[in-house]
């Protein structure tokens, strides 16, 4: 993202004269970060837009689908499609650029609509039950594998070439090549069938039956229970790509001359460590940050269809199956706004962090 | 003449020498081998045929069935011995068309740079904004009838765009040394320059790129298979984990082998695949070499 500023034209309307200060709106619009924001709607825009033709492409149509479900009972054809037309808020008459134009309202008035195969569900409604379950997940899964990932990358940097370093590389590795859901599974076999620590059927689920929502010590702790395998999956699955990453940084850093003039202060290691190396190895990795949130989401579909967690991955899953197209434009639409959310966050975060890098960005001359 | 063959051919003598120079490399080497070899030449060495037996349902591990026998009495380690080709061949011809979608991209977008590359670009920040598991899970279930080789075309269709990128960010550099600026005194022609010129002299990188593309088809076809979006055909790593999977064999000690020996086998030709890729990656390191 960060070339294309580099590489794009200067725009036609430009100022002409450097003397004329810049006006207000002007300056705005080419502030560094409004530039992004723009960008990252025309993304989203186009998402879904490309979404609503993919969805429409696909083979069948909900009242097939259900239709086809309803045969295997041993119903008549005839007589399934007129339960599954009368059950579901689809009218299959209906011409695209018609469904088309109700999409694209819906889409700039902000309404996603209804579920098609629950039709008094919200679109909006649905996701918000599921979406919680799987950012939370996630991001935790996140935040503890990049504190940790950090942490021991560091530690192998510092420890270069003796043993702790090469056992750390070694795991790294492996687990950085297998693939999320297999430790998942890895972690049921192991943990649950061998070692008993857990039962991998009760852990199903999001929350244990009976408990309610709200900031009680039950609830959290419950829900904190129930994602664990889904967290320590995406920790395993990423913390060893963050230390291989963080190992190159920090040894790129430790061999600057900035941190041989601090060692000849005299300044303590530990100040060294996190002031000097610390700081300047994390920075060129904020924005793998938000490329990691992004391919999180796309890899829970697997991971909570294995573990059974009730998050958006599964709820995908069936809006594909069942053809429900308001529901799977909609979990596109949002998943593609999270992760564009997390882009921008990281770009602020690097603006903030390097002082190289001013917020006007493009537009100062 | 020799000015372009001479790089290429001194990549693959690069490439042999990083993976036998390291012990990683050398071992990542050896264990792709391994699962290639029981991979294609087992098939010829087993019974094929492998019946159902209702009178062996999840079997124990015995002489007669090594790794015992599956939810339909079929012997496990015949199917473990069969169903490497197909997840093995989709993914390296996923990798193929991932890694000439992002060269040929990637090198008009570096070389030719103006609004193409400006277009060009902006296709990569949209496909790869969109989660590329969930892109893939939309087009996979268009094909559910789909044969291996259109989910290799999906597969490589959706997961251009990283490397294109970088494919890219290397050419608008290489476009300004020399040899290039001498090719394009001499009149040669874009095509011409691009692809004799310019594009030789990332091979080992593209190769790198490639070992890793690997490893991401096979990631997402076992993952696909998982959700049963696939078609079920012969036997097949993917199809037996999900068969396990569906079957419970969670919870059951004699099902093990048959949801754990396939897993071994794809994580056995991801790490050897992974390890060859990092020794490769620091004898070829191409801002290493370039400098």
């Amino acid at each position: 993202m960060a070339t294309d500023t580099a590489a794009s034209p200067p725009p036609p309307d430009a100022p002409a004269s450097a003397a004329d200060p810049p006006s207000l709106p002007w300056r705005v619009w080419r502030h560094h970060l409004f530039v992004k924001v723009r960008k990252s709607v025309v993304v989203v825009f186009v998402v879904a837009n490309v979404t609503f033709f993919l969805a429409r492409a696909m083979p069948g149509d909900p009242i097939d689908v259900m239709a086809g479900r309803l045969t295997q009972g041993g119903m008549s054809m005839d007589e399934a499609r007129v339960i599954a037309t009368n059950s579901l808020a689809f009218d299959p008459d209906a011409p695209l650029w018609r469904q088309w134009w109700d999409f694209f309202v819906g889409l700039v008035t902000l309404d996603l609509g209804n579920t098609i195969t629950r039709p008094a569900v919200g679109v909006a409604e649905a996701i918000a039950a599921y979406l919680p379950w799987t950012l939370f997940s996630i991001g935790v899964g996140t935040v503890v594998s990049i504190v940790l990932g950090l942490s021991l990358g560091m530690v192998m940097a510092y420890r270069r070439n003796r043993f702790l370093d090469h056992a750390l590389s070694v795991a790294a590795s492996v687990l950085g090549a297998v693939p999320n859901y297999l430790i998942a599974m890895l972690l049921v076999v192991g943990g649950g069938l061998y070692l008993g620590w857990f039962d991998p059927v009760a852990l199903r689920g999001t929350v244990s039956p009976g408990v309610t929502p709200g900031f009680t010590a039950e609830f959290v702790g419950d829900a904190f229970y129930h994602a664990g395998l889904p967290i320590l999956t995406y920790v395993l699955a990423i913390v060893g790509t963050w230390m291989l990453v963080m190992k190159a940084s920090t040894t790129e850093v430790l061999g600057e001359d900035y941190v041989t003039v601090a060692r000849a202060r005299g300044l303590r290691d530990g100040r060294i460590a996190f002031a000097y190396v610390g700081r300047n190895a994390v920075l060129p990795l904020v924005a793998q940050i938000a490329i990691s949130f992004g391919t999180l989401v796309g890899g829970a579909v697997f991971v909570e269809r294995v573990l059974v967690y009730k998050g958006v991955g599964g709820l995908l899953l069936d809006a594909v199956n069942y053809r429900d197209y308001p529901l799977l434009q909609g979990l596109l639409i949002i998943v593609t706004a999270c992760v564009v959310a997390a882009n921008l966050v990281a770009d602020l975060l690097y603006s903030r962090l390097d002082p190289r890098i001013s917020d006007q960005g493009a537009a100062t001359p | 003449m020799t000015a372009t063959t001479a790089p290429a051919a001194g990549v693959w003598g690069a490439v042999w020498q990083g993976l036998t120079r390291s012990t990683s490399g050398f071992l990542g080497l050896c264990l792709v081998l391994g699962v290639l070899v029981f991979s294609f030449a087992g098939p010829l060495l087993v019974d094929t045929r492998n019946p159902t037996d209702i009178d062996l349902i999840w079997g124990p591990m015995n002489a007669e069935h090594w790794l015992g026998t599956n939810h339909e009495g079929k012997d496990t380690f015949v199917q473990l011995v069969l169903g490497g080709r197909e997840p093995i061949w989709v993914g390296v011809v996923a990798a193929l068309i991932t890694v000439a979608i992002a060269v040929v991209l990637g090198g008009i977008a570096g070389y030719v740079r103006g609004c193409v590359d400006h277009f060009l670009l902006q296709l990569t920040d949209i496909t790869m904004t969109i989660p590329f598991i969930v892109l893939m899970l939309v087009i996979a279930s268009f094909y559910r009838t789909a044969s291996p080789l259109m989910v290799a075309f999906i597969i490589g269709l959706v997961t251009w765009p990283y490397l294109m990128r970088s494919i890219r960010a290397q050419v608008l550099s290489l476009r300004e040394r020399e040899f290039v600026e001498a090719a394009r005194l001499q009149d040669l022609g874009t095509a011409r320059i691009l692809f004799v010129e310019v594009l030789p002299n990332m091979a080992g990188y593209v190769f790198i790129n490639f070992i890793i593309a690997i490893t991401n088809a096979i990631y997402a076809v076992v993952g696909m298979y998982l959700l049963g979006l696939l078609p079920s055909t012969a036997d097949n790593w993917g199809l037996m984990i999900q068969q396990a999977w569906d079957n419970n064999a969670f919870l059951l000690p004699t099902a093990t082998p048959f949801l754990v020996a396939p897993m071994v086998m794809i994580m056995l030709f991801q790490i050897g695949l992974v390890t060859m890729s990092r020794s490769l990656e620091q004898a070829l390191n191409p801002r290493l070499r370039d400098r």
